[in-house]
């Protein structure tokens, strides 16, 4: 670089040459910090009478987060929180609302981000992945970065999002602030943990203590709430019915719950989440197999605890993580779970896992003289199952409906459902009380405006439309709806029937297409009835509808996309690229949201 | 009435839509029974014809909607709409078919029809449990084989009956044959039906489309049956016009005429009654037509067309006068009718097991319990179609007739039956006799049970009959779960309507060939007072009764019951 081709460069060849030798000796913090400090010097002398110290300009700390059930969007208020107290300004974006653009611009950035599916990035944050991770995403030679990666460690690419993110910012140039933080389910200490060594490290490096920090949030505060997932409202139930006909091939239910006297309040697109017990069963068939009774202690946190207490309340113990597999592998000695330890085993061990629950490996690799201390350790603490909300505050105060179809197969011989599904169908009845709490979905919202919207669904997808017609029609809201919903068999399994049928009725709901699958042997689904509506489909979409999608995460969702690209490059009469943009920038003007699971 | 008196016309096709019933004008604004049936059978929202216009136009195409009434409460509190489903009733001049027909039933029904089929008490097949989207695969499939649903139902003439007891079988083939030509003639001549479900193109014409009925057909059902003396196993004086054979040595000669029988009534509302056709004079066989047509013709235009409660023919004689009736009969068909032959009925039931015809042909009677005909009888029946190489006749007593077989074939069908029915003769006398509508869970008018019920009410009758040794009598036993009287209640030895579940009316003195109403002894009851009764009148007659004396005349008699000498007078 030779200066006098830089435009404007007031300096000498002379002193150009300490500068660039300078550089060329600096780490990129060097060089940021550098900057700051010639951009303080700069307001300094110009204004001679203050501290040089005190000139020194922080740098620009942004925290980013992407999420689908709000757990990191949690962890980053927490962040910007911890933040501020040490006197530090941070910006809030959820990776969904950030303007990718500014990326480049950035000088701290800390992320905070969850994996869904094969690896995958929270839905809402797909297009800063796509950029990020594309060649149009900026060099960061002066960018400070920190990842906080959460996941859940049944699946095979646990923590994947964040490990891409951290990755790809290295690659691109920037320089890791601290290493990544992987959590699994039972987040909360390794991110208070990180949190706390972040907040400290940059506070550290701050050139002066400043009055006090403020949080920039970008995004919608989440509402408040008495109760929360740390202590969730025990709620009775006050419904509880299959709303499938007789003979139907499933088990759909809807629930509903009182929230009296919890001052819980959610919004159309929330979900509930439902703080279940396991089967006791499965906790007595396991204890059995364990060889444990339900009395033996152990300790935990300082806690002295009964297993049988633990097993049945605090741990999951049906589906075996990777974790388990490693733990019993190591006890039991077993050749075969040796084998699928091995790094290049990820298939067969993903298999192994979907096949075989804990009491399953218990079973067929016994162990004698468990420990209940070591077994305890070796499971991932019980999660709260989250169900999209089927009621509107508006419509139902103080209730919170939930459809729910009970998960159910058989493995070995034996039948196994899910823990909180299960729970709801066979063992839950009118005033049986749970452990409810609301899980704020800011990705899947009526329009703020009086937009069309074309709501896609198949099954239990259904839900969250149903709070949505609710709500409208509570409010009064005219505009255009169109709803698309997939199931099994017409007569038996047309969830909400005769709810729809009178909002046709009454206008709330503008048009309803239905697919039924079972019905004849050519099987149909709601990306064929989309099909055959293209051109109102479209209409509709350059009207200014919102889409939403909500249902079965592996085929509902990708084939709903190949129909929405398909409809449009065909109305549009575009290629696919440009169809592909069309539907990509829906998403990024948030008029394309999915509830997929 | 005589011919100076003013006719009153305030009711009846002469006057404005707006002044007449509300069916009047749905008729008139349908365009020919069109309406919007094409577009409600593509609505995927709803199992059932979304609009009520359309539904009742339905009917005038064969196709009843109704709902699975056993679901209907589950299904509300699940969200569902009520299982909605159709009935679909095959228009069959006479009640005859033949096997190929036959096997296309059975082959419609297992597909469409949740493998059931019902013998109907008008000598025709019902599909039930038909789902919307089986209703052209059904319809279709019927045409295949030369049958249809027209006028099935609705404002027109329905079904024509014929007798098919093979005692009665010398003229059978001729007045069968008449049925037949009759229901062409009088049924409704829209391209509506071909349109809707065959899909037709509509063809614009100048002709009328309906050149005898006109935009709003008939005011109501307009039944028309023939009666082949001595068997009256279809209940002509049940009809809106009835036909009795009169025959001699040398041949069919011709038709007494009756007029203005129908069952229906209402409960509570004693301006509505049951009324036994009247005998009105003679026809020969070449005016026939010209006859049916002049009596359709009457009624279409006087008949009550406001209250539809009212609008039967049986309310129009009995308003107008059967004499002034007659008279416009006569002036309609250009000339008088011929004086009544002599005739005698014995009874209105059905023969049973195998009879022979003087042309050689053998017949079976087979016993079909309330008329349903489920899995194994289907699969049965199936098997013997396959063989048979006469024809399939169904009886107004809802059981069926393998008629016209060879004496060489007889051995074939009769190892068909012994595989199949071992038990096809151990029903009672009783229960041959017996009749039951469908009710529920299908039929939209049921108050209470009856096809599912009457079985059970007949087992514990013939004990009844048994402790008083009258297991060989012969009587009528007849249930309708609703009082419109499908299974013609008010005829029976022992009548029985649907009031609420588990209760009914409880009729008694009917005539046992078809001749008599009987008189409501007992209102809304259940099984302990209705079996009470029974019991105590059976003990009488097997007591107090005279030789060949039967039990409906028995009861008038012995004062148990006042003679109802006319319908008017049924509720008195």
């Amino acid at each position: 670089m030779i200066a006098p081709e830089l435009p404007g460069n007031p300096l000498t060849l002379d002193q150009w040459r300490q500068v660039e030798g300078l550089t060329r000796s600096l780490d990129p913090m060097q060089v940021r910090w550098l900057s700051g400090y010639f951009a303080g010097l700069d307001a300094g002398l110009r204004q001679p009478q203050s501290q040089p110290a005190s000139l020194v300009a922080a740098r620009r700390l942004t925290i980013l987060y992407g999420t689908e059930t709000g757990n990191a969007a949690e962890l980053a208020r927490t962040l910007a929180t911890a933040l501020a107290d040490k006197g530090l300004t941070a910006t809030l974006y959820d990776m969904a609302d950030y303007k990718v653009r500014q990326l480049g611009q950035e000088q701290d950035v800390l992320i905070i981000v969850s994996t869904y599916g094969e690896g995958d990035p929270p839905q809402p944050a797909t297009g800063f992945f796509e950029f990020t991770e594309s060649r149009k995403a900026p060099k960061l030679a002066g960018t400070r970065f920190a990842v906080l990666a959460l996941g859940d460690s049944t699946y095979e690419y646990y923590c994947q999002a964040g490990k891409r993110l951290d990755q790809r910012l290295e690659e691109l140039g920037g320089q890791r602030l601290a290493d990544r933080v992987d959590c699994d389910v039972d987040y909360e200490d390794p991110a208070a943990a990180w949190t706390a060594a972040i907040s400290d490290q940059l506070a550290s490096e701050a050139p002066a203590v400043r009055p006090s920090g403020t949080v920039q949030h970008a995004a919608l505060a989440a509402p408040q709430s008495a109760y929360d997932k740390r202590n969730p409202f025990p709620a009775p139930i006050i419904e509880n019915i299959a709303i499938v006909g007789r003979g139907s091939s499933k088990e759909t239910r809807h629930i509903e719950f009182s929230l009296a006297g919890s001052g819980l309040v959610y919004e159309p697109g929330d979900a509930l989440g439902i703080a279940a017990s396991n089967d006791p069963t499965v906790v007595s068939d396991l204890l059995s197999a364990l060889d444990l009774a339900p009395e033996a202690t152990f300790e935990l946190k300082g806690q002295t605890s009964t297993i049988g207490e633990a097993l049945a309340h605090r741990f999951e113990i049906t589906a075996a993580t990777p974790r388990f597999l490693d733990y019993w592998a190591l006890l039991s000695e077993a050749a075969l779970l040796r084998q699928l330890q091995e790094e290049d085993r990820a298939g067969e061990r993903s298999v192994f896992l979907r096949t075989h629950h804990i009491v399953d490996i218990v079973r067929r690799f016994p162990v004698q003289n468990v420990m209940p201390q070591g077994f305890i350790s070796a499971l991932r603490p019980l999660q709260p199952r989250l169900y999209s909300l089927a009621s509107s505050l508006s419509a139902t105060p103080g209730e919170a409906h939930l459809t729910v179809a009970p998960v159910r197969y058989s493995l070995h011989g034996a039948p196994r459902s899910g823990v909180a599904s299960g729970l709801l169908a066979d063992r839950a009845e009118i005033d049986t009380v749970l452990p409810v709490y609301v899980q704020s979905n800011q990705h899947f919202r009526l329009p703020a405006t009086d937009a069309p919207i074309l709501m896609i669904g198949a099954g239990t997808g259904i839900a969250p439309y149903r709070a949505f017609l609710q709500e409208r029609e509570a409010r009064g809201i005219s505009a255009r709806s169109w709803l698309f919903f997939g199931e099994r068999n017409f007569r038996t399994d047309f969830l909400y029937q005769t709810e729809w049928q009178s909002w046709l009725k009454d206008g709330t709901l503008t048009r309803m297409d239905v697919a039924f699958s079972r019905d004849r042997a050519d099987k149909i689904y709601v990306q064929h009835r989309m099909k055959e509506q293209a051109r109102d489909i479209f209409a509709w979409l350059e009207e200014g509808a919102h889409v939403y999608v909500c249902g079965d995460a592996a085929n509902l969702a990708p084939d709903v996309h190949e129909a929405l690209i398909d409809i449009v490059a065909h109305e549009a009469r575009t290629g696919r690229e440009a169809a592909e943009d069309y539907v990509r920038s829906l998403q990024a003007d948030h008029r394309y949201q999915r509830d997929v699971y | 009435m005589t011919e100076t008196t003013v006719l009153d016309r305030s009711r009846d096709l002469s006057q404005p839509l707006d002044r007449l019933g509300p069916d009047e004008s749905m008729k008139d604004r349908s365009d020919y029974l069109r309406g919007t049936i094409s577009e409600g059978l593509l609505d995927r929202i709803t199992g059932a014809v979304p609009d009520q216009d359309d539904v009742k136009l339905m009917k005038f195409h064969g196709i009843y909607q109704q709902d699975d009434r056993d679901l209907r409460d589950e299904r509300r509190r699940q969200k569902l709409e009520p299982a909605y489903q159709f009935m679909i009733r095959v228009r069959l001049p006479g009640g005859v078919c033949t096997p190929a027909q036959w096997l296309k039933l059975d082959e419609l029904a297992r597909a469409h029809g949740g493998e059931t089929l019902r013998i109907t008490t008008r000598q025709t097949f019902q599909f039930h449990w038909v789902l919307k989207d089986s209703l052209r695969p059904i319809i279709q499939g019927l045409h295949d084989t030369l049958l249809d649903t027209v006028a099935a139902c609705g404002d027109d003439s329905r079904g024509v009956m014929c007798t098919v007891d093979p005692q009665s079988s010398r003229f059978h083939a001729e007045v069968a044959a008449m049925a037949k030509r009759v229901s062409d003639h009088v049924i409704p001549k829209t391209r509506a039906y071909h349109e809707i479900w065959y899909g037709s193109e509509r063809v614009g014409g100048s002709e009328p489309e309906e050149p005898f009925y006109g935009r709003t057909y008939m005011p109501r059902k307009f039944k028309i049956g023939f009666a082949l003396p001595p068997s009256n196993d279809i209940d002509v004086y049940a009809q809106d016009l009835g036909f009795i054979a009169i025959g001699e040595e040398g041949g069919l000669e011709g038709f007494n005429v009756v007029i203005g029988g129908g069952m229906g009534r209402t409960d509570q509302a004693p301006e509505t009654y049951p009324r036994l056709a009247s005998l009105i004079g003679f026809v020969p066989v070449d005016r026939v037509i010209a006859c049916a047509e002049a009596v359709m013709a009457v009624q279409r235009d006087y008949g009550d067309r406001k209250d539809r409660q009212h609008a039967r023919f049986k309310y129009t004689i009995d308003d107008k006068g059967l004499d002034w009736i007659k008279a416009e009969i006569e002036r309609r068909m250009g000339g008088p009718l011929g004086e009544a032959r002599p005739f005698a009925f014995t009874s209105n039931g059905d023969s049973y097991g195998w009879n022979t015809t003087p042309d050689g042909r053998h017949h079976r009677t087979l016993i079909i319990e309330n008329g349903r005909l489920d899995l194994k009888l289907l699969d049965a029946l199936r098997d013997l179609a396959r063989v048979h190489r006469g024809a399939f006749r169904l009886t107004a007593n809802q059981n069926l007739i393998v008629a016209g077989v060879r004496t060489e074939d007889r051995p074939a069908i009769d190892a068909i039956l012994a595989e199949h029915f071992p038990d096809i003769d151990h029903f009672s006398i009783l229960r041959r006799n017996a009749i039951a509508c469908v009710a529920l869970p299908t039929c939209g008018l049921a108050m209470a049970e009856s096809e599912r019920y009457l079985p059970t009410l007949l087992d514990r009758i013939e004990a009844i009959l048994a402790e008083n040794g009258l297991s060989e009598e012969p009587i009528t036993v007849r249930m309708s779960g609703c009082p419109n009287g499908c299974s013609r209640p008010y005829i029976a030895e022992i009548g029985l309507t649907g009031r609420a579940p588990g209760k009914y009316n409880l009729y008694l003195g009917g005539g046992f060939h078809g001749e008599r109403l009987n008189r409501m002894i007992r209102e809304n009851v259940g099984e302990a007072v209705i079996l009470e009764i029974l019991a105590d009148t059976l003990g009488r007659y097997a007591r107090e009764r005279e030789p060949g004396e039967h039990f409906g005349d028995f009861t008038i008699r012995a004062g148990i019951v006042r003679e109802v000498t006319e319908g008017r007078l049924f509720n008195d």
